[in-house]
């Protein structure tokens, strides 16, 4: 292997693990003693109410997410591919939009915009953040799913449905869906991989997530955000070693960047 | 009629997405009590408005360039021959995992890492005899708020340029070297040129990624001097009392990025067209 | 002196897999030289050691008395047209074979004199400024070759640089290589699988087979005097005949309880097995009336295949599985369902060891026999 090759990874290497290190050396640290080595910061983790309850929000909300997701992106999309591909191009082009309308400047429209709409929707996190959510997951469901289309034969599987006499609701669930689960399932994780880790809009319209927990702490305790740090990239981790074992399968992968930033 | 099927998508996109845009476009040129004004967006040429963005700016810009130089080496360098296979499929598994791993958690392993309590600070003036703030570094600093914006910057990189380098063909540097050429003379007369549109639009890429970013700075520094702070302290805090400067602000972040993608679709084309 | 050696070439690669076995041939100046084989043989693997892309294990490379095994690619002054894509994307037509040149710092003048020159020898004066996306395959490979031949390289290399393109361009382009090749009179190594292709535009032929030449000749030496059951088989279609020699003397074989007649069977001592091959042009077709030719087999036409000019007719009997390659006229005569008598020939069969090896050919895309 070329020297210079080893250097580059070995830099890089070095780069991405330190922090992670120091991250679980501070997390086994005591907050007494300030040093090494105790499960104390994880024992106060698991033992500790507020966290389950972030998380289970959370995880809520990423399943509500990718529900409204699916239920709105695999129809359009289906439809579009099958009828309107000239529309094609136009969903294409929404799904940059969130480069040019980041987190930070959707919240202050969506707070402007539904400010004064009904505290069941403006003041739940399932009304308001899973909406704003089901944006921010759009271009990473639609480029999935839209690959997914794209390696079916949506005209043929549906004809061949119709011909057999199914109507729409059994040909789109019993048909389609099976054939493009891998990349349901490969959007569906990298919605879950944003929601568990979105931070921006939760803040700004004062919602009590996971990732705005695990910030209560970093402020408050020093040494438990450090086990805190390490569960949540866990759960990146295990989101993203999801989505590839799923894309496998389906043999091709796509850029990711979600909106913990 | 056909697109009549996509109307709840479209609708939900004009409720999330762009009609809140447009308010946001819109509450930029408001007044306070009612009318329209340029003040807002005039504002933001002031002190200390211009500066957040500048510092957005510069900080988005040094990140992306030093993001991409180095993830366009590490990328190469995981993927030229002579390299194992696997090394491949770790980096990229690596760089998916990293490039979703922003925000707050990055920000507490920064600290926990270059924090003036960190573990590499502590190690390198006990152990080595550096001190790092002596020598004027400050992980608060925008150096050290760039410093973790690499860490999805980098990932980001190597993720968008692998395709492209996988496109650079065994059989031009076969080509090449039998006219004669050497390794550098290959990267500059054909190597580099057929990447340059994908490097141009993955930097590009890059720099919208970090001037939107906010979670990440946050966690660092709460009081950074970027223009994504300023609209978050707006709403968490009490610094302003005129929420149409906040949304000036927030058109101002849009015009920006506008600007990017208008650069960044061509490029993007001409890419496509020598991966043929 | 041969101009370009090829010692003793041994190359074995991960998990086995022995590419070169042995490999030893000679080229004069200005000869053109195809490797001919199935996928897999090694013929890429050995041009690949030519060009300095790969060194082998064992043996020597000599261009011009010099050892060249261990120089590097950029210096062997070798000029390779590959298979597809070696041209650079983000130059013209013109920028692609003016690289060979600009790297050897020539003067501008004296490259665009040359790139025009060549541009017109490969029949392209007038594309020079189009970029490779915007050429057909053809055309990309006259650019590849022009690029190839501006750097006055010593040796010309080409790595099956047809198989990409359609039939007839394929033709068309290959009699354009060996006119230039003539013209320029380089020294020149071809790969190809396509067996026509080598037998048309060569002065010799190596056919390889799992990493050693089998035979190296002439083209039509190559044809009508096969050395072993391989060969045969891989160029041209044969016809095959297990026999035993029943009388040395007089060249008679027994097959499938008929006695025939085949002058180089005389070569063999009694009770020898053999193989007997016999071109499909070489028979001789007959209906069944009654008269019975000498050295015939008889049975029933079983098939016809039309070729063009030329049927093949299958025919099978007892001890008898022939193919005939008969015209298309005289075929119309002889329909499916007549019985037949085929007469083969005396001296134009060739007479080979019958060996228990299997030869697989039957897997390779079929250039043995259309």
């Amino acid at each position: 292997m070329a020297p210079s090759a080893v250097f580059w990874l070995l830099l890089g290497g070095l780069y991405f693990f330190i922090p992670l290190l120091t991250t679980l050396l501070f997390s086994l640290k005591s907050n007494q003693t300030g040093k090494c080595c105790t499960a104390a910061n994880y024992s106060w983790v698991i033992h500790n109410g507020e966290f389950w309850h972030t998380l289970k929000i959370s995880f809520l909300l990423a399943l509500e997410t990718i529900a409204v997701s699916l239920a709105i992106f695999v129809p359009t999309i289906y439809w579009v591919h099958l009828k309107v591909p000239k529309l094609r191009p136009v969903l294409a082009f929404l799904a940059l939009i969130p480069f040019v309308v980041p987190p930070i400047v959707m919240v202050v429209g969506l707070l402007k915009f539904y400010k004064g709409s009904p505290s069941w929707f403006y003041g739940q996190p399932w009304g308001f953040l899973a909406g704003a959510y089901v944006i921010l997951a759009f271009p990473y469901m639609f480029f999935s799913l839209d690959a997914g289309f794209r390696s079916i034969d949506v005209h043929t599987l549906t004809e061949a449905s119709q011909s057999l006499g199914a109507r729409w609701p059994t040909t789109l669930f019993k048909v389609i869906l099976p054939n493009i689960r891998a990349a349901a399932l490969a959007g569906s994780f990298l919605a879950l991989a944003i929601v568990m880790g979105e931070y921006t809009i939760a803040n700004l319209a004062a919602f009590h997530t996971f990732p705005i927990f695990i910030q209560y702490v970093n402020e408050t305790q020093g040494f438990p955000a450090g086990a805190l740090t390490l569960l949540s990239f866990g759960i990146t981790w295990a989101a993203m070693a999801s989505l590839l074992l799923v894309g496998r399968t389906r043999g091709r992968r796509a850029a990711v960047l979600t909106g913990a930033r | 009629m056909a697109w009549i099927a996509t109307v709840p998508f479209f609708a939900y996109a004009l409720f999330f997405l762009f009609l809140p845009a447009a308010s946001v476009l819109i509450g930029a040129f408001q007044k306070e009590a009612s009318g329209y004004t340029l003040d807002n967006v005039r504002e933001l040429f002031h002190h200390p408005y211009i500066d957040a963005y500048w510092g957005s700016i510069k900080l988005s810009l040094i990140t992306a360039a030093l993001g991409g130089v180095v993830g366009l080496f590490i990328a190469y360098a995981a993927l030229r021959e002579g390299t194992p296979k696997w090394i491949r499929g770790a980096l990229t598994t690596f760089s998916g995992v990293a490039a979703n791993f922003g925000g707050i958690p990055l920000a507490f392993a920064f600290i926990a890492t270059l924090g003036p309590l960190g573990v590499l600070t502590v190690f390198l003036k006990n152990q080595l005899h550096f001190d790092l703030s002596a020598h004027g570094f400050s992980l608060f600093s925008m150096t050290g708020i760039g410093l973790a914006y690499l860490y999805f910057q980098l990932p980001l990189m190597i993720l968008v340029i692998a395709p492209a380098i996988d496109g650079v063909r065994k059989e031009w540097r076969e080509a090449s070297a039998n006219l004669g050429a050497s390794q550098l003379q290959f990267w500059r007369y054909v190597g580099i040129p057929v990447l340059m549109p994908s490097i141009l639009g993955a930097i590009i890429l890059l720099f919208g990624n970090a001037f939107a970013a906010y979670a990440t700075a946050y966690g660092i520094n709460s009081g950074a001097n970027l223009i994504t702070i300023f609209i978050g302290s707006y709403y968490s805090g009490n610094v302003l009392n005129n929420p149409h400067l906040a949304q000036a602000m927030a058109f101002g972040m849009f015009i920006v990025l506008g600007l990017m993608m208008l650069i960044y679709i061509p490029l993007q084309r001409r890419a496509a067209r020598w991966a043929k | 002196m041969a101009y370009l050696e090829l010692q003793n070439l041994q190359r074995e690669f991960a998990g086995g897999v022995r590419a070169l076995d042995g490999i030893e041939v000679q080229l004069g100046q200005g000869e053109f030289l195809s490797l001919l084989g199935p996928s897999g043989c090694g013929k890429t693997t050995a041009l690949r050691l030519v060009a300095g892309f790969d060194r082998p294990d064992e043996g020597r490379i000599v261009i011009d008395g010099k050892d060249i095994t261990n120089v590097a690619p950029s210096k062997r002054d070798m000029g390779m047209v590959f298979q597809a894509y070696s041209l650079f994307p983000n130059m013209t037509a013109a920028q692609n074979v003016e690289f060979g040149l600009k790297i050897r710092r020539k003067g501008k003048t004296e490259r665009s004199g040359r790139v025009g020159e060549l541009l017109e020898l490969v029949g392209l004066g007038h594309a020079g400024d189009r970029y490779p996306h915007q050429l057909s395959g053809g055309m990309q490979q006259r650019v590849a070759l022009a690029r190839a031949l501006a750097i006055e390289p010593r040796v010309l290399l080409l790595d099956e640089p047809l198989s990409a393109l359609d039939a007839k361009v394929r033709v068309q382009l290959r009699e354009e290589i060996r006119r230039i090749q003539l013209e320029l009179g380089i020294t020149t190594l071809y790969v190809t699988h396509d067996q026509e292709e080598a037998l048309a535009i060569s002065d010799h032929v190596a056919v390889m087979y799992r990493g050693r030449i089998e035979q190296i000749g002439p083209p039509a030496e190559m044809y009508s005097r096969p050395a072993t059951p391989f060969v045969a088989e891989f160029i041209g279609t044969m016809n095959r005949l297990e026999a035993t020699v029943a009388d040395p003397t007089s060249g008679t074989v027994e097959h499938g309880g008929v006695t025939l007649t085949v002058d180089a069977a005389r070569s063999r001592a009694k009770g020898d097995r053999i193989l007997v091959l016999i071109r499909p042009e070489t028979v001789e077709l007959a209906p069944e009336n009654g008269s019975n030719p000498a050295n015939a087999l008889s049975g029933e036409v079983i098939a016809q295949t039309f070729l063009g000019p030329v049927t093949r007719l299958k025919v099978v009997g007892p001890g008898a599985d022939l193919i005939a390659d008969v015209s298309t006229a005289k075929a119309a005569t002889l329909p499916i369902g007549m019985k037949v008598t085929a007469a083969l020939p005396v001296t134009d069969a060739r007479v080979l060891e019958l060996s228990d090896e299997a030869i697989e050919i039957a897997e390779e895309p079929g250039p043995a026999g259309r």
